[in-house]
């Protein structure tokens, strides 16, 4: 059977999607590290984009997804779906707070470093963009294959910068310091 | 390090040739701005991307599947039913995922405060739904039939009658959003966002079908509209847990 074809959001989305929009990914009694990743998105002339949609998956602190094809036994914490759906604001901006999620297999004998599995939608795109925020700092960006496989000159586009707890994080979707994005 | 022997897992094939539109597709205009210059870069599927999100049904509310039923009295215009199946693109029933669907409401006004259109608003139309498949794959909403509505993309511009779709899939890689249209409207071969998908047998897949079976005697009319996601290469791979 053929895969349904791919249409934009739109720049309604917010009727559909504000429901299950939450900044807040991890309650209380999830275990890790605290931070927040705040940025910007931004088209071709540098223009904030006020309709966007971010989504974001992420292993747990203990590095574990909660889905059930991971079978490793490794810690779930209660309540903690890795998943969470922010919007950017009327300035382009956007923020989410979590856990730092833990290292997971990189299917070729490693381990990744820790990092978010973002999809970005919009009005003007009419299939989503997906991309991976790491974090600056953290020792294990150095030996992660997909880091590596980034041109060099790019790969700061993938890294968060970090100020405590608080990272910055934006999306430039066309030109000059363009945000890498795969082909998944 | 992990003693517990971890089955192979599936990887997820490509998207069929032709089904999906490009990032820039100049018709559209707001795609010439938004669109990457850089082609995008390979990446090989990890945990990271065959896991995804798994939603409980304790989210879903009562009236989530009814658009008709949110407000304090019923909305104006054609009540319709819409149902259909999420199949993988092996054939299988996509179980116990999410569908969520938005609309412009009967006269094709939407409830937003960007929406600036001079049709009126509906104070019984909220215009959302959401609802989980069942073991079969297959979700039912009862809502109004969306009207038409000018936009600014070029001159006269109209964009046929359309409901949003979000799915999300077994896994990272189905996400999918799209918009369902309706069987013999004419606005459809002069609107950029339908015509953006290249091949013409995947853009009628976006167009719902007229069915009897779904039609409530005197209450509504039924639509049909299955959604194809990713499926998942047959052979087994190599052991992504390594």
């Amino acid at each position: 059977m053929y895969t349904t074809s791919s249409q934009t959001i739109g720049p309604y989305l917010h009727i559909g999607m504000d429901w299950a929009v939450d900044p807040d990914f991890a309650g209380p009694n999830v275990q890790g590290e605290r931070i927040e990743v705040a940025g910007i998105v931004v088209d071709g002339d540098g223009a904030p984009v006020i309709d966007a949609m971010l989504e974001v998956w992420q292993a747990n602190s203990h590095g574990r997804y909660a889905h059930p094809e991971d079978t490793r036994d490794l810690p779930l914490d209660e309540g903690f779906t890795g998943w969470g759906r922010v919007t950017t604001d009327d300035h382009g901006r956007f923020a989410f707070r979590t856990i730092k999620p833990g290292r997971v297999p990189d299917g070729r004998g490693g381990l990744q470093a820790p990092h978010f599995n973002v999809t970005i939608f919009m009005r003007g795109m009419l299939r989503q963009l997906v991309t991976r925020i790491y974090l600056d700092g953290d020792a294990a960006n150095a030996d992660d294959a997909t880091l590596a496989a980034v041109p060099p000159a790019r790969r700061a586009t993938l890294v968060a910068s970090r100020s405590g707890p608080r990272y910055e994080w934006n999306v430039v979707l066309q030109g000059g310091g363009e945000t890498v994005f795969f082909d998944v | 390090m992990n003693a517990k022997p971890t089955p192979p897992l599936p990887r997820y094939r490509a998207y069929d040739r032709d089904t999906q539109p490009e990032h820039l597709y100049p018709p559209y205009a707001s795609t010439v701005k938004r669109a990457p210059h850089e082609p995008l870069l390979p990446l090989q599927a990890s945990l990271s991307e065959i896991t995804g999100p798994v939603f409980g049904f304790e989210r879903i509310r009562a009236n989530d599947w009814d658009l008709t039923r949110q407000g304090k009295g019923e909305p104006i215009g054609e009540r319709i039913v819409v149902t259909g199946r999420v199949l993988d693109a092996n054939g299988r029933p996509v179980p116990h995922t999410l569908v969520e669907i938005w609309q412009a409401n009967s006269a094709g006004r939407y409830p937003h405060r960007r929406d600036t259109h001079n049709a009126p608003i509906d104070p019984n139309f909220f215009g959302a739904g959401r609802t989980m498949t069942d073991e079969q794959g297959r979700y039912r909403f009862v809502t109004i039939r969306p009207g038409e509505y000018p936009w600014r993309n070029h001159y006269n511009a109209w964009r046929p009658a359309h409901i949003h779709f979000s799915v999300f899939g077994a896994s990272f890689l189905t996400r999918l959003i799209t918009q369902m249209y309706f069987p013999g409207d004419p606005l459809l071969e002069y609107d950029p966002m339908f015509m953006s998908v290249p091949d013409p047998r995947a853009r009628q897949r976006l167009v719902s079908t007229f069915e009897w079976e779904h039609t409530i005697p005197e209450q509504a009319l039924g639509y049909r509209f299955d959604i194809v996601l990713r499926g998942r290469d047959e052979t087994p791979t190599e052991n992504p847990f390594a």
